[in-house]
């Protein structure tokens, strides 16, 4: 049994408590890193977080592309998709075939 | 290109090409491997394109419903709302064999008493827009589990495919070159072995014949002189 994470501000990720996912709301980027290595290395098989969070910390998410789990993925936030799950993507295609064909 | 450092004998000359059989082989191989790969990642990359986009427009929906919600309501009424969760979401994580990469494939199940009743809390003091964002919230919740499986499953795959990548590349342009190098020196090295042992073997063979003819020169000699003493006197 695994469980699913969500991180980011306040504001954004209230409302996924009310549909049955774990919240942690986190101030700034330097508590959602923390957050994020915490509940990582629990039981969560999911942890999405919001793109104003995923900007200040790609580093320590892209510790965690090659592993299987957790998968950690970008949503948007509450004030709009700033671009980073798409070029999540597009970084992928990137790096397998070499080129942006997507 | 560099050859091997290794000594020319004719042992290590059966090894190499051994050698050089195995990683041709493999190196067909890992590029099969990496066009299958390829084709399949493609495929899963322009789903998770489209997923990505449905799932940034539908939140999009449920945080512009929310706005409504926390603006026709107080945020702590609000909080209060939300703070106890009725519905409890677990996963099940499944395996995925995609040419030998393991991929994760989530299978969500919740824990709720009544599906059509998701609602944490009642409906006295909350506006209809928080009803409406959170049941958004749920219906697209199957799209975001795609989302997360689809997602990492490109993920592991470009991870598999550049390693596979610097397989190939590691065979065809240094491996493989390598080993047809060392053996083409190795066999022009005994060849030439081969050549001055014959060289050798025939100026050996000219001393000796020499050798015989000045014999029987001197033998020959001595019998016209013996014959010259016999008759002549």
């Amino acid at each position: 049994m695994y469980r699913i994470g969500v991180i980011g501000d306040k504001q954004s990720v209230k409302g996924f408590k009310a549909v049955g996912l774990d919240v942690f709301d986190c101030l700034n980027s330097d508590e959602a890193k923390k957050t994020l290595r915490k509940i990582a290395k629990e039981d969560y098989a999911i942890i999405y977080v919001t793109e104003n969070m995923c900007k200040d910390i790609m580093d320590v998410i892209n510790e965690y592309n090659s592993v299987r789990l957790p998968a950690i993925i970008p949503i948007p936030g509450m004030d709009g998709s700033i671009g980073i799950g798409s070029s999540r993507i597009k970084k992928a295609v990137e790096k397998a075939v070499g080129a942006d064909i997507i | 290109m560099a050859r091997l450092n290794v000594n020319p004998t004719r042992m290590v000359l059966t090894s190499l090409k051994k050698r050089l059989k195995v990683a041709v082989k493999g190196h067909k191989m890992l590029k099969d491997k990496r066009d299958e790969l390829m084709k399949r990642f493609l495929e899963l990359a322009r789903e998770n394109k489209k997923v990505r986009a449905q799932v940034d427009d539908q939140l999009a929906n449920v945080y512009s419903n929310f706005v409504i919600a926390s603006a026709v309501m107080s945020s702590e009424v609000l909080d209060e709302a939300l703070m106890y969760p009725k519905q409890g979401v677990s996963i099940e994580v499944g395996k995925k064999n995609v040419m030998s990469v393991n991929v994760p494939v989530f299978d969500f199940t919740t824990t709720t008493d009544d599906a059509s009743n998701i609602y944490p809390y009642g409906f006295a003091n909350t506006s209809g827009e928080l009803d409406s964002a959170i049941k958004n919230l749920s219906e697209i919740f199957p799209s975001l589990l795609k989302l997360a499986a689809l997602e990492k499953e490109v993920q592991l795959l470009a991870a598999e495919i550049e390693k596979t990548r610097r397989r190939v590349n590691a065979l065809e342009y240094v491996m493989i070159p390598q080993f047809q190098e060392t053996i083409k020196y190795i066999q022009m090295k005994l060849d030439e072995n081969e050549r001055g042992n014959q060289t050798r073997l025939m100026k050996v063979k000219d001393m000796m014949v020499q050798e015989a003819i000045l014999e029987k020169v001197e033998n020959n000699k001595i019998a016209i002189e013996e014959y010259k003493r016999e008759h002549l006197n």
